[in-house]
């Protein structure tokens, strides 16, 4: 226990809505933030090591469930690491059908974030408004892959299946729904006073913390760092076009906000252009069943930052080790950083704007400095943030929404 | 006694209270579970809330296979539930250990720590059959017949 006006919460490991579970420790002094121990490692599956006791392919299923939400980055990274060891080019129609996936993941992504951080903040109805455009997408990725999730669109030497026109037809469809509505979420991120309140000051991480802590993705870019794999080491199809690369200086939770909401209109772009510009030709080239000897390092861009997969080969048909990089382990380092100082009412979203695959707690439990405990959870914390703002005026039950399409 | 187990049967099939522990899933079915409160599928309309206190649940669903980490904590979620719970495995990775199956991390499925009423195969499962198996476990006498190994 800490001295004497500290508070000690421990928040975790069990999350009742969302994701993998991780715990925190959070140090109070009075209403501030202290300090914070994160503790993660509860979905440790040993990944990795099992990847070594299969072949190639079998471990393409096993990287795809690294992570369910960014399952097409994963096995797009590990279909490039095997593929440059076999010395094997991959057709330009599959690396246009990869680049279609992975910018709907994107979205896919995305929209589901927007969801999560209305819900921190105790705007449901956001939550309810973005799942539901969310499932055009998964609509989408089913009609591609057969799956709304693990759509195993990947194997070595290209894709699965072809895309045709009626596909096509299908997707601009839906992005055009979609991009009247990212729209109007973005009207609404930035004309709604109530939610900029919210979310603008908090959770902040300067451009310099960000490099020293190594941060990726939508937080790094968020903190005014022009950094996208897709640009500056493009891959795939990336090579072909140019992307954007969405930045703020807000450096905060709003910053990450903005840029996760244009990131989406960026990646609307990307698509159509694909579709425009999709080359004619096979989409798979064939792969020795044995990988030749030698280890490379991919590096790519998942929804939520870079994602690094190392593959060591020994000429056989199993892979000697595999190391898998998430991009979330890159930002968990800024987390402590960037509480510190804060209030307790904004952990919730200060933790859901680097868009963890975390997930927490069932029960917390207050310790105070005279030794009582309290047990709470992290639904009362988010709601206690959340009443604890109503106090001050900040009621996201006042935005009123469009029906929307 | 006889009398109060049917009275909270008949009311918690009118109105259970749903519980979600991921017990280290890949987040592929756990988005899943959460997408059926979501406008499309609306779980709540069958006046089936989720919540967060095991103590409150009715159904606990759990997504994946059991890492050493969570066994205890699954363990203790499950005692915590009062009287009559059902619990539903939802993937394939919660019935079997699917993929996962052999890891040196990983138990196996839930069905390794805590017995199941419902297995729901599937990688990921979609939120129409967790809708379909939420409303069998209710069906289930609580006596523990059903999928029940
Ligand atoms: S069954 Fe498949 S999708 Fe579901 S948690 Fe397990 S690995 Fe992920």
């Amino acid at each position: 226990m800490a001295d004497d006006n500290k508070v000690i919460i421990p928040i975790g490991p069990q999350h009742p809505s969302l994701d993998e579970p991780a715990s925190f420790t959070v140090t109070l002094s009075g209403e501030r933030v202290d300090n914070v121990v994160i503790g993660i490692g509860y979905n440790h599956r040993g990944l990795e090591k099992a990847c070594e006791s299969r072949t190639y392919v079998q471990d393409l299923y096993i990287v795809e469930r690294v992570c369910g939400i960014c399952s097409h980055s994963h096995t797009s990274a590990f279909c490039m690491g095997v593929e440059q060891l076999a010395g094997v080019t991959v057709p330009d129609r599959a690396e246009y059908i990869r680049a279609i996936v992975a910018e709907l993941e994107r979205l896919h992504s995305h929209l589901l974030w927007l969801g999560v951080a209305g819900h921190e903040i105790g705007f449901d109805t956001l939550f309810m408004y973005t799942w539901r455009d969310r499932e055009k997408v998964l609509d989408l990725l089913a009609a591609i892959g057969g799956n709304r999730i693990n759509y195993s669109v990947n194997t070595f030497g290209g894709v699965r299946r072809d895309l045709d026109e009626s596909i096509f037809a299908k997707i601009t469809a839906t992005l055009n729904e979609l991009e009247k509505q990212i729209n109007y979420y973005l009207e609404l991120a930035q004309t709604e006073l109530t939610l900029k309140a919210r979310l603008s000051g908090i959770g902040c991480l300067s451009k310099e913390d960000a490099l020293k802590f190594g941060a990726t993705g939508p937080v790094l870019r968020a903190a005014g760092v022009a950094q996208d794999i897709r640009t500056a080491e493009p891959y795939g199809a990336y090579k072909n076009f140019e992307v954007n690369v969405i930045t703020h200086t807000a450096a905060d939770v709003f910053g990450r906000t903005a840029v996760r909401i244009l990131e989406m209109l960026e990646s609307i772009r990307i698509i159509r252009h694909c579709i425009k510009e999709m080359p004619e030709g096979a989409i798979l080239a064939k792969v020795p069943r044995r990988i030749p000897e030698g280890e490379v390092i991919v590096r790519m861009e998942a929804p939520r930052g870079e994602n690094i997969h190392y593959i060591r080969s020994n000429g056989t048909d199993k892979p000697d080790r595999i190391r898998v990089r998430a991009p979330s382990e890159a930002n968990w380092h800024g987390m402590q950083h960037m509480l510190k100082g804060e209030y307790l009412a904004d952990v919730p979203i200060s933790i859901a704007a680097i868009d963890p695959c975390y997930s927490c707690t069932d029960r917390a439990i207050t310790v105070n400095s005279d030794g009582t405990r309290k047990v709470t959870d992290w639904q009362s914390i988010r709601k206690y943030g959340i009443d604890w703002y109503k106090k001050r005026g900040l009621d996201m039950a006042d935005i009123r929404l469009e029906r929307g399409v | 006694m006889d009398l109060i187990r049917k009275a909270s049967q008949w009311a918690s099939g009118k109105s259970p209270w749903i519980l979600h522990f991921n017990a280290g899933a890949c987040n592929g079915c756990d988005i899943e579970v959460v997408d059926c409160v979501t406008p499309r599928y609306d779980l709540e309309r069958f006046g089936v809330v989720k919540q967060g206190s095991p103590r409150h649940a009715d159904v606990l669903i759990c997504t994946g296979a059991v890492t050493l980490q969570t066994r205890d904590r699954l363990k203790q979620i499950y005692e915590q539930m009062p009287e009559p719970k059902r619990v539903i495995a939802v993937g394939t990775c919660a019935c079997t250990g699917g993929v996962f199956d052999g890891c040196y991390c990983v138990t196996g499925g839930i069905d390794t720590v805590i017995p199941v009423d419902v297995y729901v195969p599937g990688c990921a499962v979609r939120p129409d059959e967790i809708i379909s198996a939420v409303e069998r476990a209710l069906s289930l006498k609580t006596d523990g017949e059903g999928d029940k190994k």
